[in-house]
């Protein structure tokens, strides 16, 4: 293995290579990735492979508007030879409360006036979208239409080799064991195979974020958290938009391939890093998914599975250089939309460890805001 | 047409031996890889028919044998099961 970076990178999910393709094609060199696993194996592979931009933050609005566009030129970007399967079917978010529906309201507006095309729904508009969908109780919705779906193996893939083209190389099988610094400046990464020296270090590490700043003796407010989630069978086009209910905390999306898949957050979900799937959740997400989308109680489940989140206190991402350690940089936090973000974390992220001016600004998501207390207040996730 | 390209291999999801060669030769040595680009094992039938079939071919292309290849992981359920079955308010019937 190479002995010296001009930054390395620990993690090889979605985020990590999105970094490391932005890097290279900003010219830096010599430019390395360390997966612990194979590429995609932690949340990234895991997820639900949402993709929306109705959010209710400015930062997160910001960065979704701008990684929608980019999955929608993703193919010719990477110059992939395979296919993302960006869909965009739009998401429908539902809203069963006065409270919920005037967020929403709020919601809208601030999209809007970033140039989101949304719209606010009454329940009976809602259910022209999604004839099959039980509206009782439903106080309105929003719709999204260009919102959707994307593989994240392909994105993770067509990063990947965009990113190996540009000359960036991407160690597999080996894991990040410790972090030097010296005089408060990173200085290389131990590894299973090896110390690569560097002055740039990025922590891209998904559910483990907390343990590699660690390795810095840096402490982050960030904490993993187990989601479950299911697929069923393939059948015909049934639904088109995402449906995404934050009072039953669910959602379920028909995928390009014909399969439903659906998850939920569970509330009384302890920090940790277990990702076993529980029949527990197999019941749940069958009583609340046969009641709002009723057809589906139809359709067979083929398979369940768990993921982690890595949450930080405002559910939203913590991103940019640290005061504490020089050439230390985050990518963590994502809170459960990760996978969406990543175009424009790459970008950013790329952008702040050269030095150059970002387009949204990274400081309000740096890991500073929480000692000057400016946290983010999210509505909106599952 | 060569014959590895109507060879199938996951018969849910339409992996041909040609395009599974091909997979190998890009770099996805292991089953859990070419699952996750392929989908191959990610039908209905969950891997049964194929799992097997992958791993000899990555032993037969990458000279690691089956034994020193890193298992993917079995998920539940182990058989298709209806969400209405999940609630009780179906017989869970291998034809309906
Ligand atoms: C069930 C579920 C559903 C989700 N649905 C969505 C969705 O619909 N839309 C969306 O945008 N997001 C969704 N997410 C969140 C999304 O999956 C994550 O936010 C995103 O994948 C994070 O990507 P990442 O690259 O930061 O982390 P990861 O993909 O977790 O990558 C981090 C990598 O770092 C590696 N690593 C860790 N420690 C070390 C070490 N010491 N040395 C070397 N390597 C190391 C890990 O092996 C891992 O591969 C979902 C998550 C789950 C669990």
């Amino acid at each position: 293995m190479q002995k010296t970076a001009d930054a390395v990178i620990v993690g090889g999910g979605v985020n990590g290579v999105s970094i490391a393709y932005n890097l290279a094609k900003r010219g830096m060199r010599n430019v390395c990735v360390i997966e612990r696993d194979y590429l995609a194996s932690g949340s990234t592979g895991r997820c639900g492979a949402g993709v929306r931009a109705q959010w209710g933050t400015e930062m997160n609005l910001r960065m979704s508007m701008a990684s929608v566009r980019m999955f929608e030129n993703m193919n010719e970007e990477l110059a992939y030879d395979d296919d993302i399967e960006f869909n965009q079917g739009g998401y429908l978010l539902l809203a069963y409360s006065d409270e919920g529906f005037e967020q929403f309201k709020k919601n809208v507006a601030l999209q809007r006036a970033h140039g989101l095309e949304v719209d606010l729904l009454t329940a009976a508009e809602a259910k022209e979208i999604v004839p099959h969908l039980n509206i009782e109780g439903l106080v309105g919705a929003t719709y999204c239409p260009t919102d959707g779906h994307c593989n994240p193996f392909k994105v993770t893939d067509a990063y990947a080799k965009a990113a190996r083209r540009l000359g960036a190389k991407i160690y597999t099988n080996t894991t990040v064991t410790g972090i030097r610094k010296e005089n408060g400046c990173v200085c290389g990464v131990e590894t299973t195979r090896g110390y690569i020296s560097a002055p740039v270090v990025v922590n891209a590490a998904g559910g483990y974020s907390q343990d590699v700043a660690a390795m810095v003796g840096l402490e982050i407010p960030t904490y993993s958290e187990r989601h479950q989630i299911l697929v069923t069978e393939p059948v015909e086009p049934l639904q088109k938009p995402m449906v995404m209910s934050f009072h039953h905390n669910i959602y379920c999306q028909q995928s390009p391939h014909g399969s439903f898949i659906m998850g939920l957050g569970d509330p009384t979900e302890k920090p940790g890093y277990n990702i076993e799937a529980s029949w527990q959740f197999l019941q749940e997400m069958a009583e609340k998914i046969t009641w709002l989308l009723p057809p589906l109680r139809h359709l067979r489940v083929v398979r369940q599975w768990a993921g982690l989140y890595n949450m930080t206190p405002d559910r939203t991402p913590i991103l940019g250089p640290v005061d504490e350690v020089e050439g230390f940089y985050l990518a963590v936090g994502f809170s459960g939309h990760g996978f969406m973000l990543a175009p424009a974390v790459g970008v950013l992220l790329a952008q702040s460890i050269l030095g150059q001016e970002t387009p949204i600004p990274l400081e309000p998501m740096n890991l500073s805001r929480f000692a000057r207390g400016e946290l983010f207040h999210e509505p909106s996730v599952v | 047409m060569r014959n590895d390209e109507n060879t199938i291999i996951c018969r849910c999801e339409d992996l041909t031996l040609a395009r599974l060669r091909q997979l190998i030769a890009e770099g996805y040595t292991t089953l859990d890889e070419i699952k996750r680009i392929s989908r191959a094992g990610m039908g209905p039938c969950q891997g049964r028919t194929c799992r097997a079939l992958i791993e000899r071919e990555i032993a037969n292309l990458t000279g690691t044998p089956i034994k020193d290849q890193p298992p993917a992981k079995y998920r539940q359920p182990c058989q298709p099961v209806k969400l209405a079955a999940i609630l009780g308010g179906e017989p869970h019937a291998k034809d309906s």
